[in-house]
């Protein structure tokens, strides 16, 4: 699975630029190159870098209960990481109002090392009345930002500043067949701008093939008509390359997944799958269900760019914002009062 | 509104987890070099030393290029910087090398200010980065870096000990930069003085307090090559671009009479040494230790100076951000106000010249007026003159005719007496 290095040689002129600083300034020279300096070790020696510090991940997952958010957490990873497996009993009743749980797990292969966090949405959309079931969403969201932004500012810095920023939230639309429901488009608009969304049809096992592109193309469209600007949002695009495999990826969204962490006996190998009494339902079998698509496209070929879209720009717009508020700052209430005085 | 309630067990006491199977985030590392690879990396190296020490002929050798440049004279007033950014590729990497060179460094005879422009100009990177960060728009995962990774102290090849000069700068240079001296020209020593040199710095260095940056070991895979090269250090190298031929191969070298020292050659000089550290090896570290030591010990020094203390437990978040905004704010405020005020005044001295000048207008309106009254005066003076004159002319031309009358009268009594006998004669 080696990502293949993008060429970028053929649309780049190398171009010789210079600039003086102190008090005199002089022209560039020429940059031709006449045997091996070694500058391109600096891929190694990033590499290795990065080995060795790890990386941390934080996904959400939002959707009314029973949708197989923590399975397909379990499936994504391959391993008991969502908060249903950490030892959190499995809800007896549905919380009267939307909890944020979060658990943290690490995880490795390759010689990386990922500290995986995930979060967790419980009662989210399964009261009777769901007004306003987005807002701890947010402000759990927006609390994270703010943590990064108070050690930000300090004068004496830690040199890694713990990351709990959402990278990726996975909003799990329920197969109706029909279309979005209101909570659906409320919940996308409103958080799109302040964290990457990733919709998914869930248990789309529920579904024919057919039914299921039919339900697609009505959900995509209804995306679009709401504005809602789920991820890989077309705007940060950052060139030709990325614009066209977004775009592949952009119109075969939202992926129909099923999630399982049992594994079954096909045709001599053993897959992870749902037994049924007609059939098993692969879910790494791109005939049967979009599984594969969603992981290879979450943790194989975008994993750093979601993060890095949550820090150079969602993180960036919350910040900028908290800072154009002249003496705004509203006191962030949590279990541990601690109120700003500005 | 709904209450929430906070479950979160983060932080360092995370389980770890065994996978069932392959997932596929081992491809991170090549993801986030991919992303930067797209970027460009920036490398900025400072070369401090003496004029004619071989700077701009090593960073040649270095990078392989022939870079702009004409050698600098002996005779500056005072110590400059002079940097030049380039563009080179290798493979599919972009890198954004600045080379910035001290021009008349020790060339003073008072040389006790040299050390400040260099001091200036390295926290003049870090300021500029800083500004950036602190904006509130702000496009930092695009900002050129122009703080100094690596600077490369020249030393020169007297085989005796470091001069005060070198002390001196590099005392005031090594708690802002990674600090990397090497012996320049040092095919000026024998292999034996060299050895007696390189220990007598490295001791005075020691005793002297100066911290030079060493190489990383903490990273089993490059621990043994760099712990090897700490103890090389200051490397003594030999630039040259020239190639002569050894053997059936062209390498860089410089030719003498009585033999040819090969740059790359082990045996001859470090060079090799200094390029695998420097760019090998160590280029990443040495990045990584400017923006995580050097500039957050000038970021630290600038806001304590500015007068920032870090928030206590239960107050001020935002005490930073808030009151660099509200100082900035200020800044801006008696900007505006000088800005009025050189308005203020440039209006005021508008109005004073132009009455300046109305009043000019007026004193040569009247000195006209005057003068043209003085004019028809004199016209009119004259005019009476001339009428004077001509009233006597007039009585002169009457008395004339009158007096004419009366000759001609009493001549034609006498002169018709002649006329009769004129006529009384012809008849």
């Amino acid at each position: 699975q080696q990502q293949q290095i993008k060429n970028r040689l053929s649309h780049l002129p190398v171009v010789v630029g210079s600039h003086g600083h102190a008090t005199s300034h002089s022209s560039g020279g020429g940059s031709t190159l006449l045997g091996y300096i070694g500058i391109d070790t600096i891929i190694e020696q990033m590499r290795k870098k990065t080995m060795k510090t790890g990386f941390d991940f934080n996904i959400m997952v939002v959707g009314h209960s029973g949708l197989g958010k923590s399975t397909l957490v379990n499936t994504l990873f391959k391993s008991q990481v969502s908060r249903r497996s950490a030892g959190w009993a499995r809800d007896e009743k549905i919380p009267k109002t939307v909890e944020i749980k979060s658990v943290s797990h690490v995880i490795e292969e390759g010689g990386v090392k990922m500290k995986l966090t995930v979060v967790d949405t419980p009662g989210f959309g399964d009261q009777i009345n769901n007004d306003n079931c987005w807002e701890p969403i947010s402000k759990y969201i927006n609390e994270q930002y703010e943590k990064f932004l108070k050690e930000e500012v300090n004068i004496t810095r830690k040199k890694r500043i713990p990351d709990t920023r959402v990278h990726c939230c996975i909003y799990f639309i329920s197969p109706t067949g029909h279309s979005l429901r209101q909570l659906d488009t409320e919940f996308m608009k409103r958080l799109s701008h302040s964290v990457n969304i990733i919709p998914v049809i869930a248990k789309a096992d529920t579904m024919t093939i057919e039914e299921r592109q039919e339900f697609k193309q009505r959900v995509r469209k209804e995306l679009e008509m709401s504005g809602i600007e789920f991820y890989p949002q077309k705007e940060f695009d950052e060139d030709m390359e990325d614009k066209s495999d977004n775009d592949k990826i952009r119109e075969a969204m939202p992926f129909a997944v099923v999630g399982s962490d049992k594994e079954y006996q096909v045709n001599g190998k053993r897959v992870l799958g749902r037994k049924t009494a007609w059939g098993i339902v692969e879910v790494e079998n791109p005939n049967h269900c979009e599984f594969a698509q969603l992981r290879d496209f979450l943790i194989r070929s975008h994993l750093q760019d979601l993060k890095e879209v949550t820090h150079n720009i969602h993180y960036e717009t919350y910040r900028a914002k908290r800072l154009n508020e002249n003496g705004g700052l509203h006191p962030i209430s949590s279990n541990d009062t601690q109120e700003s005085n500005l | 509104k709904q209450e929430v309630s906070y479950t979160a067990p983060e932080g360092e006491g995370a389980r770890a987890v065994p996978l069932a199977g392959h997932v596929g985030f081992d491809s991170m590392p090549d993801q986030l070099v991919n992303k930067s690879v797209n970027h460009g990396f920036c490398f900025n190296i400072l070369c401090v030393g003496e004029t004619g020490l071989g700077k701009s002929t090593l960073m040649d050798t270095l990078f392989n290029t022939k870079f702009e440049g004409e050698p600098t004279q002996h005779n500056q007033p005072g110590v400059t910087l002079k940097s030049n950014t380039y563009e080179l590729q290798e493979s599919n990497v972009r890198l954004k090398l600045t080379v910035v060179n001290t021009v008349g460094f020790g060339d003073q005879i008072n040389k006790e200010d040299s050390y400040k422009s260099i001091v200036e100009f390295i926290d003049a990177q870090f300021e500029a980065y800083l500004q950036e960060e602190l904006k509130i728009k702000r496009t930092l995962h695009s900002y050129h870096d122009t703080r100094i990774h690596a600077c490369l102290y020249f030393i020169a090849p007297t085989g005796h000990s470091l001069k005060s000069l070198d002390l001196v700068t590099m005392k005031k240079l090594d708690s802002k930069v990674n600090i990397i001296p090497i012996i320049a020209k040092s095919d000026a020593i024998s292999k034996s003085e060299l050895a007696k040199f390189k220990i007598k710095i490295t001791s005075e260095l020691v005793s002297n307090g100066v911290q030079i940056y060493q190489f990383p070991t903490d990273d089993e895979s490059v621990a043994e090559i760099n712990s090897t090269m700490n103890s090389h250090l200051p490397f003594a190298v030999v630039g040259s671009t020239e190639e002569v031929k050894i053997g059936n191969k062209m390498v860089k070298a410089r030719q003498y009479p009585w033999g040819t020292v090969q740059v790359e050659n082990e045996n001859h000089c470090d060079f090799v040494k200094l390029r695998e550290m420097l760019i090998r090896v160590n280029m990443e570290d040495l990045r990584e230790q400017t923006h995580t030591r050097h500039y957050e010990l000038y970021r630290r020094c600038k806001l304590e100076e500015m007068g920032f203390k870090d928030t206590d437990p239960d107050s001020k978040p935002f005490s930073l951000q808030e009151t660099y905004e509200a100082k900035r704010n200020e800044f801006m405020g008696e900007l505006q106000k000088k800005e009025e005020e050189m308005r203020q005044m440039f209006v005021q001295r508008v109005k004073e010249k132009e009455a300046e000048l109305k009043e000019a207008e007026k004193e040569l309106h009247e000195k006209f007026d005057r003068l043209k009254k003085l004019h028809q005066d004199e016209k009119k003076k004259l005019e009476e003159k001339k009428k004077s004159l001509d009233d006597e002319l007039n009585t002169f031309k009457q008395k004339k005719t009158a007096a004419e009358l009366l000759q001609n009268q009493a001549q034609q009594a006498g002169g018709s007496t002649t006329l009769k006998r004129d006529k009384e004669r012809k008849k």
